[in-house]
C-alpha cells in the first residue's frame, strides 16, 4: 500500500507527460490527488505494513504530515483545473514590467506537480534518514520548474535563488546525515542502517560531540528549506513569483516536509539524551523566525510576500513548540495541520485576487468586497484564521502552545511569542482589511473569476480550519496525540 | 601493496585542486579542475582496505561516470552554448579567496585533533581534505557572480561531503549512495537548464543582474 502511495503520483506523472489533450490530463491530476488522499485516509483505519525492506515505513508522525500534504494537494489540483484553463497558451504581457512572456508547457507543469507529490510522499513515508534526504532533494528539483511556470525575469530570478540556496542547504543536511553515521560508527558492524529503529537500538554507543555537530548541520540544512530565519531569503521570492496554487503547496506542504527532517533528527537527540541541546536550538531559531517575520510583515506592500513572511512566522512557532516540548508539542501538531490548510486557502484566494486586479500590491488592490464578494469573504476569514483569532483552529493550537509554555515556566518565551503575534496581527490586518474595503479602482475592469474551481477548494479548506477550531473529533485527537508522542518520546 | 601510502598523495592532490579552484579566473579551467576532483573521488571508497566487494566497485564506477565525465560534459556544453565570457569577475579576488581556502585548511587540521574521531574510520588527511573541499565550494558559491561558477562551487561542496561519507560507504547501502548521486545529477541538469534560460532572458549569466526581488 505504501508503494502504491508512491507509484500513483509517479505513474500519473508519466501519463500526464504522454497525453497531449489538456482536459484528460487535468482529470488525471485530480483523480491521482483524490486516490492519494483516499489511500492516506484508509491507512488510518488499517496501518500499512512496511515496504521495500523497511525503507517505506509510515509512523504516526509521518502519517500526520502525509495527511496534511495529501489534503492540500487535492485542493490545489482542483484549483489547478480552473487555473490552467484560464491561463491558456501563447504570449502574454507581464503586468509588472510590460515584457512579453509565455508559460511553461502545461504537460510539464502537471508532471512536475505529480512528481513533487511523490517526493513529498517519500519524505513522509520513510523513517530512514538517507531516503528522507533523497526525498527532500527530490522536492526541490520537482518544484523548481513549478516556480518558473510564468517564464519571465522575476520568476527566473526566484527559481535560481531557490534552486541554489536550497541545494546548498540540503547538501549541508547530507553532511549532517554523514556526521550522524560517524556518531553511530561501529567498526565491528557489517552494515549500518540509517533507519530510526536501528539507530535507537544503538543509542547508547552514540558519541555526543558528533551527534551535536550532526544536529546543527541538519537543522541549518533543512532549516533553509523550512524557511527558518535567518536562512529564509529564498522563501518570499519563490512564494511571490510562483503560480498561486504552487505557492499554496510550497507553503502548506513543502515547508512541513523540511520540518519533518528536523523532527527526525530531534527524535535521535531525544533517544540519545541530547534533547535539551536540540530543544534549545529549536527555541532560538523559532524566536528569531517569529521576530524576523514580524519585522517584515509590518509595512509589507505585496500581499503574496505578506503571506510568505507569515509562513516564516508559523514555521518559527512550530519550531518553538517542539523547542518547549512537553504539552506544547500536541499544540504544535495541531498548528501544523491548521497552518497547512489555512495558508493553502489564503494562497489559492490570492490567486483569484491576482487574476482580477493584476497586481500584487496591497495598495492598488481595493474594493474586493464589491468586486469579488466570495473571495473577499474568504480572504477576511483566512486572515482571521492565520492571525490566530477564534473560532478558527489556529486559535486553539496557538492557545495550547502558549499555555503549555507558561505551565512549564517559560514565561519569557511566551511573552516574546505573544509580542510577535500581536505585532503580526496588527501588521497584517491593515493591508488585508484595506484591500477588502473601499471603492473598486476604475482601472480594474473585467469579471472576477469566482467559478467552482476558483472558490470551492479554498472554501473547503476554510470549513476544515473552522471545524478544527469548533470541534476536534476524537479520532483526530488520537492521531495528533500519537504524532506528538513520537516527537516527545523519540520513537 | 600498501594502499594507505597511495591515499595521502591523492588527498594532497585534492587539496591542491581546491586551491587552484579558488585562484583560477577561467571557467574552462574550473570545469577541468572539478573533473579532476571527480576522478580523485572515484578512488576514495577503495580505502582503507584493498579488498573490493562488488557493490563498492559499482559505486566507484558510478562516481567516476557522473563526477568525472557527466558533470564536466554538462558544464562545458552549457558553457559552449551560452557563449559566455570565459573570464569570471569574483566579488572576492584570487588572493583573498586563496587565503580563505588556506584558512579553511588550517581550521580543518586543527579541528581534526579536537574531535574524537573513531579510530580507523578516517584515513590520514581525509578529514582535512574533505572539510577544505566543502569550504572551497561554499566560498565559490558565495563570492562568485557567475551562475556557472556557483554551480561548480555547489559541486565542490558536494564532493567534499561525498569524501566525508566515503569511509562509511563500506557499511552503508549502495542504492542510497546511488540515489544521492542521481539526485545531484538531476540537480545539476536542472541548474544547467536554468542557466540556459538565464542567459536567454538576461543576456548574461551574471547573477548581479538579479536585483528585482527584495524587500
Amino acid at each position: 500500500m505504501l508503494l502504491l502511495l508512491l507509484l500513483i503520483p509517479l505513474a500519473s506523472a508519466a501519463l500526464a507527460l504522454a497525453i497531449a489533450a489538456d482536459t484528460p490530463r487535468r482529470l488525471i491530476l485530480t483523480l491521482a490527488a483524490a486516490a492519494h488522499l483516499a489511500l492516506t485516509v484508509a491507512a488510518f483505519a488499517a496501518p500499512p505494513a512496511a515496504a521495500l525492506g523497511g525503507l517505506l515505513d509510515l509512523d504516526p508522525l509521518g502519517h500526520l504530515f502525509l495527511a496534511a500534504t495529501s489534503l492540500l494537494f487535492l485542493a490545489a489540483s482542483v484549483y489547478a483545473v480552473g487555473y490552467l484553463r484560464a491561463e491558456g497558451k501563447g504570449q502574454r504581457r507581464d503586468f509588472q514590467e510590460g515584457a512579453a512572456f509565455s508559460n511553461a508547457p502545461e504537460r510539464i507543469f502537471t508532471a512536475c506537480l505529480l512528481v513533487f507529490l511523490a517526493a513529498m510522499t517519500l519524505v513522509a513515508c520513510t523513517r530512514n534518514l538517507g531516503a528522507l534526504w533523497v526525498g527532500v532533494e527530490g522536492t526541490t528539483l520537482a518544484s523548481a520548474p513549478l516556480i518558473y511556470f510564468h517564464r519571465h525575469r522575476r520568476s527566473l530570478e526566484a527559481t535560481w535563488k531557490y534552486l541554489l540556496i536550497c541545494s546548498v542547504g540540503i547538501a549541508l543536511a547530507l553532511l549532517g546525515n554523514i556526521l550522524l553515521s560517524v556518531a553511530f560508527y561501529d567498526p565491528a558492524a557489517a552494515s549500518t542502517s540509517m533507519n530510526l529503529t536501528d539507530l535507537a537500538a544503538r543509542a547508547h554507543v552514540a558519541q555526543a560531540p558528533w551527534l551535536k555537530a550532526a544536529f546543527i548541520c541538519i537543522l541549518v540544512g533543512y532549516g533553509v528549506k523550512m524557511g527558518l530565519a535567518p536562512m529564509h531569503n529564498w522563501l518570499p521570492d519563490a512564494h511571490s513569483q510562483s503560480p498561486s496554487l504552487v505557492s499554496a503547496l510550497l507553503s502548506g506542504a513543502l515547508l512541513n516536509c523540511a520540518f519533518l527532517g528536523i523532527l527526525r533528527a530531534h527524535q535521535i537527540c531525544v533517544l540519545t539524551g541530547l534533547e535539551a541541546f536540540s530543544q534549545e536550538l529549536l527555541t532560538i531559531f523559532g524566536l528569531i523566525s517569529m521576530a524576523t517575520a514580524a519585522a517584515f510583515i509590518v509595512g509589507q506592500g505585496d500581499y503574496k510576500r505578506l503571506l510568505a513572511y507569515s509562513s516564516v512566522e508559523h514555521m518559527g512557532l512550530l519550531a518553538l513548540s517542539v523547542g518547549v516540548g512537553g504539552g506544547a508539542v500536541f499544540g504544535g501538531m495541531l498548528h501544523l495541520l491548521g497552518h497547512s490548510l489555512t495558508k493553502g486557502m489564503l494562497f489559492l484566494v490570492s490567486g483569484n485576487i491576482l487574476a482580477l486586479y493584476r497586481t500584487r500590491s496591497c495598495h492598488d488592490t481595493r474594493g474586493m468586497a464589491r468586486a469579488m464578494p466570495i473571495t473577499a469573504a474568504l480572504w477576511t476569514a483566512g486572515f482571521l484564521a492565520i492571525a490566530g483569532s477564534p473560532p478558527f483552529g489556529l486559535f486553539v493550537s496557538e492557545f495550547s502552545v502558549l499555555s503549555a509554555m507558561i505551565r512549564q515556566g517559560h514565561t519569557a518565551i511566551a511573552c516574546a511569542t505573544l509580542t510577535s503575534l500581536a505585532v503580526i496581527f496588527v501588521g497584517m490586518s491593515v493591508p488585508v482589511l484595506r484591500m477588502v474595503q473601499g471603492p473598486r479602482p476604475p482601472a480594474v475592469t473585467g469579471e472576477a473569476r469566482e467559478d467552482f474551481f476558483a472558490v470551492a477548494p479554498p472554501l473547503a479548506l476554510c470549513a476544515l480550519v473552522l471545524m478544527l477550531g469548533l470541534y476536534l473529533p476524537e479520532s483526530l485527537i488520537v492521531i495528533l496525540t500519537r504524532a506528538a508522542g513520537v516527537v516527545v518520546k523519540g520513537l | 601493496m600498501n594502499v594507505a601510502a597511495l591515499f595521502e598523495p591523492l588527498m594532497i592532490a585534492l587539496i591542491l585542486t581546491n586551491l587552484a579552484l579558488l585562484v583560477t579566473s577561467r571557467t574552462g579551467v574550473l570545469i577541468r579542475l572539478i573533473a579532476a576532483q571527480g576522478a580523485i573521488l572515484a578512488f576514495a571508497p577503495l580505502f582503507p582496505s584493498s579488498n573490493l566487494p562488488v557493490h563498492l566497485a559499482l559505486l566507484c564506477l558510478a562516481v567516476f561516470a557522473i563526477k568525472a565525465v557527466a558533470f564536466p560534459y554538462l558544464l562545458s556544453r552549457t558553457l559552449r552554448r551560452i557563449d559566455a565570457d570565459p573570464l569570471i569577475e569574483p566579488y572576492l579576488g584570487a588572493n583573498l579567496s586563496a587565503a580563505a581556502g588556506i584558512g579553511g585548511l588550517l581550521f580543518s587540521l586543527w579541528l581534526e585533533h579536537r574531535l574524537p574521531v573513531p579510530p580507523g574510520l578516517f584515513a590520514p588527511l581525509l578529514f582535512p581534505a574533505a572539510l577544505t573541499t566543502i569550504f572551497t565550494g561554499l566560498i565559490l558559491v558565495v563570492t562568485r557572480k557567475n551562475a556557472l561558477t556557483q554551480v561548480i562551487g555547489y559541486l565542490a561542496a558536494e564532493n567534499g561531503i561525498f569524501l566525508f561519507g566515503a569511509p562509511l560507504s563500506r557499511q552503508g547501502s549502495v542504492w542510497l549512495e546511488l540515489s544521492i548521486l542521481l539526485d545531484v545529477f538531476v540537480g545539476v541538469f536542472v541548474m544547467g537548464i536554468a542557466i540556459h534560460h538565464i542567459n536567454k532572458t538576461f543576456e548574461s549569466i551574471d547573477v548581479d543582474r538579479f536585483c528585482t526581488l527584495r524587500d
